[in-house]
């Protein structure tokens, strides 16, 4: 199939349209049309996306149209990849296609990463059952062989697929770095890539978002100190420092846990927390003098708050399980709500 | 890797049912389940984290399992409006980071 850039003038004399993309570089002539060929080097500006939406900001937008696109001069007899239209599982898919030539089927998760979007079946049978006669793929390639990430395995039944369009669904690695060694392998996954991991660089990376989540409730936290200076006894330099002792329970709540996970004692979250908040709020008293009300109100509130943003991270993380989750919260989420409560009348009545 | 509560979890294999065909050893992202002889085996329950993949995966319904999210937030949020527990990842919360 032969490959033009866009941009240059076609025979008819007018200009091709230009690629929406930075990252189309060019076309892919098939029988069933032009097909967008993309580049496999990530931009400065595709960095910069996927550290944006890291942190937060704006990640509900950051997509890429569902279809087919192409990686190098691809013809009917190279491989079809399907991934997600989130950009980032977009990205992190053709930056490890340097020199390949092989087709992407790029389905609509709305713009959610495959697992999540398997996990609510947009990156689904249906989905790519539709997504396959949509793009006439049958048409573009000879073979009936479709590479789909491991993850996707939640939201897709491969042996429906086969029955509905013919196609064979081979689930490669989880990890887009290790699609090359499982090529190169004659599609034959590793046992290691077969297996989620939750490496410190894995939970550094989901924090960011616990972070700034946490951060949306400071000016709330800001208010009510400040009503406090003005309604009781508190004053401005103490109010500072609760204000002090909160962020610091929130960064104890939303990064040190992350951090720390595999190392702190007990299975459920929520105690992982409350420990770590235990000794937080039993150096939190002991360094401003707290009197024996000050004390209760430290070891009651900060603990819970800890666990709470604990509970909290197994959302973020590939360990826990619905059921896990859920006993959790029916054993500890009353006892913890409790503990605020009377923290907080503590701490109220500590300053008469 | 961290291991999650212990005994909760609700991954089945009816090995009656199983074909051997090992799909869901495959998908499992895990190492939960395992070829024990001709059939497929549970092997590290407590690792299982409710995913669904093997169980989607399945052509003969062999493997079960309850499949959910595992996320406090979508739990609780779904506590709160009253509905099945709502993956908050729209409206930009805690998962689907990576």
């Amino acid at each position: 199939m032969h490959v033009r850039k866009t941009g240059a003038r076609c025979r008819c004399g007018c200009t091709s349209r230009r690629p929406e993309e930075k990252w189309v570089v060019g076309l892919v002539n098939t029988p069933v049309g032009d097909v967008p060929q993309v580049s496999t080097h990530l931009t400065l500006r595709d960095t910069l996306g996927r550290w944006r939406v890291r942190w937060g900001i704006s990640r509900d937008r950051y997509l890429v149209k569902p279809g087919l696109y192409a990686v190098g001069s691809p013809g009917p007899d190279d491989i079809v990849l399907v991934t997600a239209n989130y950009k980032c599982s977009f990205d992190a898919l053709r930056r490890e296609l340097e020199g390949l030539d092989a087709w992407i089927l790029v389905l609509d998760t709305k713009g959610i990463n495959v697992w999540c979007a398997a996990g609510k079946g947009t990156f689904g049978t249906e989905e790519l059952v539709g997504r396959i006669e949509a793009s006439s793929l049958r048409n573009v390639v000879a073979h009936h062989t479709l590479i789909l990430p491991q993850l996707g395995a939640s939201g897709v039944a491969a042996h429906e697929v086969k029955s509905l369009t013919g196609f064979r669904v081979v689930y490669g690695p989880i990890r887009a770095t290790e699609l090359r060694r499982f090529l190169e392998a004659g599609l034959k996954a590793d046992p290691s890539m077969r297996l989620v991991s939750f490496s410190l660089a894995d939970r550094l990376a989901v924090t960011p978002v616990e972070l700034v989540g946490a951060l949306r409730h400071m000016p709330h936290a800001v208010a009510i100190l400040a009503l406090g200076t003005l309604l009781t006894p508190m004053t401005a330099l103490a109010g500072f420092y609760a204000l002090l002792t909160l962020t610091g329970t929130m960064l104890i709540g939303t990064v040190l846990i992350p951090v720390l996970l595999p190392w702190l004692p007990f299975r459920s979250f929520s105690l992982k927390g409350w420990l770590v908040g235990l000794l937080w709020a039993m150096l939190v008293a002991w360094l401003s003098g707290a009197d024996v009300l000050g004390w209760i109100a430290a070891l009651l509130l900060l603990p819970a708050i800890v666990a709470f943003f604990a509970l909290n991270f197994t959302g973020a993380t590939p360990v826990t399980s619905q059921t896990g989750v859920n006993r959790e919260i029916s054993l500890f989420a009353r006892p913890m709500l409790i503990a605020a409560v009377i923290g907080i009348v503590s701490s109220v009545a500590s300053l008469w | 890797m961290i291991t999650y509560l212990k005994d909760v979890t609700t991954i089945a294999i009816d090995e009656a049912a199983c074909i051997g065909c090992a799909s869901c050893v495959e998908v499992c992202p895990r190492g939960v389940l395992a070829m024990s002889g001709r059939t497929a085996a549970v092997v590290d329950r407590d690792a299982c984290i409710e995913c669904g993949a093997c169980a989607m995966n399945c052509p003969v319904g062999a493997a079960t399992v309850e499949p959910g999210v595992g996320c406090a937030s979508a739990i609780l949020l779904g506590m709160i409006r009253g509905t099945a527990p709502q993956c908050g990842c729209d409206e930009g919360t805690t998962c689907c980071s990576s």
